[in-house]
């Protein structure tokens, strides 16, 4: 599957804003926030811009930016359209609950309910972001519960360690607690995306040019003449290759610097160098961010599309 | 709304193509280019038309496969037109999120209403088949209407009611009619030769269905070389009396 740059900005920073929020409501429910407003502008407005920042992104792709409020109207049958509504209500309590927090200074009592409440709604919307692509049977890579199981893994992996970079910009006494937790999180997501790896990998065919065609009785199936000499709109779309070839070393890649490198590096920050905190969390965040942009770039790049069976394809 | 239909159409609008008879001419995909270019979905923009690598929207395209059969050796070429199936269950009308794509409850043809699409390409990553176009040029999605605007068009003769790739095959590959009925003309038809969906496991149950070719008469090997005629040109044998005759004077 072609991988446009705003789709994967969008899963990738929509993801981490509602990890975000969602850490941000947990934490304050145990009593491990700050309910200063400073902070909170801080924590907030990188949240909030990732989500807005995504959702506006996801726009970018479409051909009739100007009727994107149409999506909203096919929640009966679209998992676009749900995570379209669940993103927009989502704003209510978090906002309020940012409010509150940056204006009142408070962040317990009836306000972190409100938190509490939107987090809910978050993981939800992270669910419905997930389900656009885990729906499709036609890419058979993202048609496993696999799909759903790291997309809200991540939002939670990547919220922990953007939340613990602000906590040890402020210097609070909660961030080795928000370091430890990001370091689970990391851990989380190494194994369900090798285990999202080994599912895509091992998985037996679902369809097959013989099943395409209907013509496997007559033996073994091979394109002899596409149907034009030129490219199309399905191969562009449908059709990308430039990943595969070197599926494995940036597997290797998204490993090494979304997972290994800020895990070590967070460990450094809370037990060898908390003098130097800020500038190791500020690596382990960069290295993270082009971890998990090139994890979401593999993640369409290396999806095939069974229409490419009508393309050359043998088995998908 | 892109739910489907609550209860599957009665009517099923569909095509019957012959995968036995079908030479690859490629007249459906161009006929089908010229009647839908003024059509319902019109225009079916091309980018680069004169220039290198043009592209455009096609909503027919013909492709050829070749089926080698392992154990024989032998093998066959298939040439296989493809366009919409309007499956009755398609995941190109449930993942709209905007109510563009819909199933019509009266006929089962899938449509998009290019009024309100926004171009995310969401259906054309839902549907198996490769039945969605982009227009890059107006931004929405565009697809086989099955000639909804020339099968009930009755300021043309009754004969000419059928999509255009059906009235233009040289061949008569293509056939239309209610797959719904099965007595209808290609219900039977298909029935009587064996037709097939494409990717049943993809769980689109389409209405298109396909004709298998016929098996191939087999012979012995020895047959299948071309007969060659013996040479007479020295010898006199079969040849009447005045013919030997003839030939002894002139061979002499």
């Amino acid at each position: 599957m072609h991988p446009a740059k705003s789709v994967i900005f969008f899963t990738t920073g929509s993801g981490a804003g509602y990890g975000m929020l969602i850490w941000l409501a947990v934490l304050s429910l145990v009593g491990l926030q700050p309910a200063d407003t400073f902070y909170g502008l801080v924590a907030f407005g990188i949240a909030f811009g990732l989500v807005v920042g995504g959702l506006v992104s996801s726009t970018f792709h479409l051909g009739r930016p100007e009727r994107a409020w149409r999506a909203m109207s096919q929640w009966r049958s679209s998992w676009l359209s749900r995570e379209g509504i669940a993103a927009i209500a989502t704003f209510g309590p978090t906002g309020l609950f940012a409010l509150a927090w940056v204006i009142l200074n408070e962040n317990q009592s009836y306000s972190v309910g409100l938190g509490i409440i939107g987090a809910v709604m978050s993981l939800i919307t992270v669910y419905c972001t997930s389900m656009i692509y885990g729906s499709l049977k036609t890419v058979p890579a993202w048609f496993t519960k696999w799909t759903r199981v790291a997309y809200i893994t991540f939002a939670l992996m990547t919220g922990a360690v953007l939340l613990w970079l602000v906590s040890v910009l402020f210097n609070l006494p909660q961030a080795p607690i928000i370091g430890q937790l990001s370091m689970v999180f990391i851990v989380l997501g190494f194994v369900v995306k090798l285990f999202y790896w080994r599912s895509v990998d091992n998985a037996p065919a679902t369809s097959t040019a013989e099943s395409a065609t209907g013509l496997g009785k007559l033996g073994k199936i091979s394109l002899v003449e596409a149907p034009h000499s030129e490219d199309n709109y399905l191969l562009q779309e449908m059709g990308y290759r430039v990943a595969r070839k070197h599926s494995t070393k940036l597997r290797k890649i998204a490993l090494a610097l979304g997972f290994v490198v800020p895990f070590i590096l967070i460990a450094l920050a809370i037990y060898g160098f908390p003098q130097f905190q800020l500038i190791i969390a500020s690596i382990a965040v960069f290295s993270g961010i082009v971890g998990i942009v090139t994890e979401r770039w593999l993640f369409f790049a290396e999806a095939k599309h069974v229409v490419t069976l009508y393309y050359g394809e043998s088995a998908i | 709304m892109t739910s489907l239909p609550r209860k599957s159409s009665r009517i099923k609008l569909g095509l019957v193509i012959d995968l036995d008879i079908c030479v690859g001419c490629q007249a459906c995909a161009v006929n089908c280019k010229e009647w839908n270019t003024s059509g319902h979905s019109a225009p079916l923009t091309d980018l680069n038309p004169y220039g290198k690598g043009q592209q455009g929207v096609w909503y027919n395209r013909i492709h050829s496969f070749e089926a080698l059969d392992e154990k024989t050796g032998e093998s066959q070429t298939i040439n296989f037109p493809k366009s919409c199936l309007h499956c009755e269950d398609a995941p190109c009308v449930t993942v709209c999120p905007t109510g563009a794509s819909y199933k019509r409850e009266e006929d089962g043809i899938v449509l998009v209403n290019g009024d309100i699409c926004i171009g995310c390409k969401l259906c054309s990553w839902a549907c198996p088949y490769g039945a969605r176009e982009y227009d890059e040029t107006e931004g929405v999605m565009k697809k086989c209407t099955l000639c909804v605007d020339k099968i009930y068009n009755e300021t043309l003769s009754p004969s000419s009611r059928v999509p255009a790739c059906v009235s233009t095959c040289p061949v008569g590959a293509r056939h239309f009619g209610d797959l719904g009925d099965p007595h209808s003309e290609i219900s039977n038809l298909v029935k009587a030769r064996g037709g097939f969906s494409l990717m049943p496991e993809q769980g689109t149950t389409p209405v298109n269905q396909y004709l298998p070719p016929r098996p191939k008469q087999h012979q012995k090997r020895a047959d299948q070389s071309p007969r060659e005629l013996e040479h007479k040109d020295t010898s006199t044998d079969g040849a009447g009396l005045l013919a030997r005759w003839v030939d002894k004077v002139l061979s002499a």
